[in-house]
């Protein structure tokens, strides 16, 4: 199946050939990251995670997803997305393998990785995230692939693929509950330090990954020759809308119990995230972009006047998708920092080569993407 | 046992040092007699035996410190091939200087004496009897000895920096860059670090190996440091903690920290 995604129309050409050169020079820096170290971002030893780990969290959110459309399909019959499963399959495959790209250069010594399974440590978080991450990649990329396959031969999946299948709903719950884990089981950092960081994490993953499902629906339906159908659509825009909403809830539990209780240590992060601490008010300012965009994805989305309009409802997506990037794969990470054990306020701004390796990453995910969707379209339209 | 190459080369490397350097014997007396002149660089291992202990530990009597001192940090930096980059960003350091209500928050207070408000204090690696650094590392390169250190095995280290992220001291550095070029002067008896590892304070595990106590210690004119075994009621640090009342940072976390302040 694999030749379907070479052979394409000029606009795919020139498509793919924008996402490799977009790789290519993020392939370029992170060898100038390579000779020089991790000195050429914008980390330091106060904010020592930055945009990639960020990214990594992000994306782990976007894999698990994927379970918003497999669950209502193979547990609940929902046969308005038969048609889309595998469409969440291939994006929690690219998702994933974005978040091992992600977490492997943000490694200081990439060589040594190895030592994570040479060494295995069953205290460390990272150890655990590391299998499950491999884990869900493995079941995605097994059955997404099978059942294409049969499609593609107008047969029935074999037997084996649906115990498989119903592995993959709770295994992508495991890969974001032990990412919130990583974080959440910190000592020192009280912005972190939150029994609900995992359900936060899955509330603003089911909003987040649907989002863009629905806006690759949309897309392919312009310029694929696929309609998703109007009905999977809108069930998941009803998912994002529930899960932004539970998402936005979850926040507003957190400035809650921080801004009752009054205890600075947890005050002090959310006054950095939200308004800024002693002037120092860069991702306060992304922020407020990213509470607007949530309180207007939220109206946009419960109202069926708006959310059954197409245009309106591609544009609450972008929102969804763009205010939960700030939140997960910007603020969050980098708030949990500053200010540091010793009080200190350090800013964290992403450098040029930090930027354009980020970049790459996503363009190689989108890459992925691109063309596991060019070979669904292929096989979908030819039987 | 067949030596691997590795051992070998140390062998080899030992045993080339030991056809140029002086007679041991003055050497290691110059340096257990008199710390503060050259006795930062302990040299190849003397006829002193190995300093060992149940826990070893550390009583910082702040008071103590000279105003603007920064001997200790000098010392150590010297002896373990510190880099100083000279900036805030690439920064790595074993020993810092702070300020008093930025190393206690929870005990700083506007009516404390004006004496205690303007200090600053060192601020080591705790050595936590139970470190959520060891706890967090997916390679074991950071790791606890039966004796409370907690070491590093710079060979090991992937620069994941999730120990950074785990400590809440901030006692913990990353390369950044390659270090070696920031190096003031090397010390030859003790490794540089690559790029992209993270380190920290090792208790002077190399020194105590030795029979020498922590450089910090040793060159501390006004002996604000007080080093020894916690678990022996004979010990230094165990007389000063039974004479005075000590804090430490952040016990509520639970981590065990390993250094006393006594303010």
């Amino acid at each position: 199946m694999l030749e379907k995604a070479l052979k394409g129309s000029r606009g795919y050409g020139i498509w793919v050939a924008f996402l490799l050169l977009l790789a290519g020079i993020g392939f370029f820096f992170y060898l100038k990251q390579l000779d020089y170290g991790l000195g050429i971002t914008g980390m330091s030893r106060d904010v020592s995670w930055g945009l990639y780990i960020a990214q990594f969290t992000f994306l782990v959110g976007i894999a698990a997803s994927a379970v918003m459309l497999v669950l209502p399909y193979y547990l609940h019959d929902h046969k308005a997305f038969g048609k889309i499963t595998i469409l969440g399959e291939f994006l929690a495959v690219s998702a994933v393998i974005m978040c091992i790209t992600f977490i492997f250069v943000d490694l200081g010594q990439p060589g040594r990785v190895m030592n994570v399974l040479l060494y295995p440590s069953l205290t460390s978080v990272l150890f655990w995230d590391m299998i499950v991450l491999n884990g869900y990649l493995l079941l995605n990329l097994v059955t997404g692939w099978t059942v294409l396959g049969c499609d593609r031969k107008g047969i029935p999946p074999p037997a084996w693929v649906k115990p498989l299948i119903y592995l993959s709903i709770p295994w992508a719950v495991s890969i974001h509950t032990v990412t919130a884990f990583i974080y959440a089981g910190l000592p020192g950092r009280g912005f972190w330090l939150t029994a609900i960081m995992a359900p936060r994490f899955l509330a603003s993953a089911f909003a987040s990954g649907p989002a863009l499902l629905i806006l690759f629906c949309l897309i392919l339906r312009r310029f694929g020759r696929f309609d998703a159908g109007e009905k999977a659509i809108q069930t998941l825009a009803k998912i994002v809308a529930y899960a932004l909403a539970t998402s936005i809830f979850f926040v507003l539990v957190e400035l809650f119990t921080s801004f009752y209780s009054q205890i600075p240590g947890h005050m002090q992060h959310l006054k950095y995230l939200f308004a800024g601490l002693d002037g120092h008010n860069t991702i306060a300012r992304w922020m407020t972009v990213s509470a607007l965009t949530a309180v207007a994805a939220f109206v946009l989305l419960i109202l069926p006047q708006t959310r059954t309009r197409e245009p309106i409802l591609a544009l609450a997506c972008c929102f969804v998708f763009l205010s939960l990037w700030i939140e997960k794969g910007l603020g969050l990470v980098v708030t949990g920092f500053v200010p540091s054990p010793l009080e200190r306020i350090t800013d964290y701004t992403p450098t040029g080569p930090e930027v354009a390796i980020t970049i790459g990453i996503w363009a190689l995910g989108l890459l992925m993407i691109t063309m596991f969707y060019k070979i669904f379209v292929s096989v979908r339209t030819e039987t | 046992m067949v030596p691997t190459r590795r051992e070998f080369l140390k062998i080899a490397g030992f045993s080339a040092i030991g056809l140029v350097l002086p007679p041991l014997a003055t050497l290691t007396g110059a340096q257990a007699g008199m710390p503060a002149a050259g006795g930062v660089f302990p040299t190849a291992p003397g006829p002193l035996p190995a300093l060992r202990a149940k826990r070893w530990a550390m009583a910082v009597d702040a008071g103590k410190c000279r105003p603007g001192c920064r001997d200790c940090i000098i010392a150590c930096h010297l002896a373990h091939n510190v880099p100083d980059f000279g900036n805030p960003k690439d920064d790595v350091h074993w020993i810092g200087l702070e300020r008093v209500d930025h190393v206690f928050p929870a005990e700083a207070h506007p009516r404390l004496p004006e004496s205690i408000k303007g200090l600053s204090v060192p601020v080591f690696c705790n050595h936590c009897e139970n470190p959520p650094c060891v706890r967090v590392c997916p390679t074991k390169a950071t790791f606890q000895r039966a004796d409370g250190i907690v070491m590093m095995d710079y060979h090991r280290c992937i620069g994941c920096r999730f120990c950074m992220a785990a400590c809440p001291y901030g006692s913990r550095s990353m390369n950044y860059r390659d270090p070696r070029p920031f190096i003031p002067k090397i010390n030859a008896d003790f490794p540089t670090r690559t790029r992209g590892v993270v380190e920290k304070c090792n208790f002077c595990e190399e020194r105590l190996a030795r029979g020498i106590l922590p450089a910090c210690v040793t060159v501390c004119k006004e002996k604000a440091l007080v080093f020894g075994d916690l678990e022996d009621s004979g010990s230094d640090v165990r007389r000063l903690l039974d004479g005075r009342f000590s804090i430490r940072r952040r016990p509520d976390l639970g981590t065990g920290p390993q250094i006393y302040y006594l303010l």
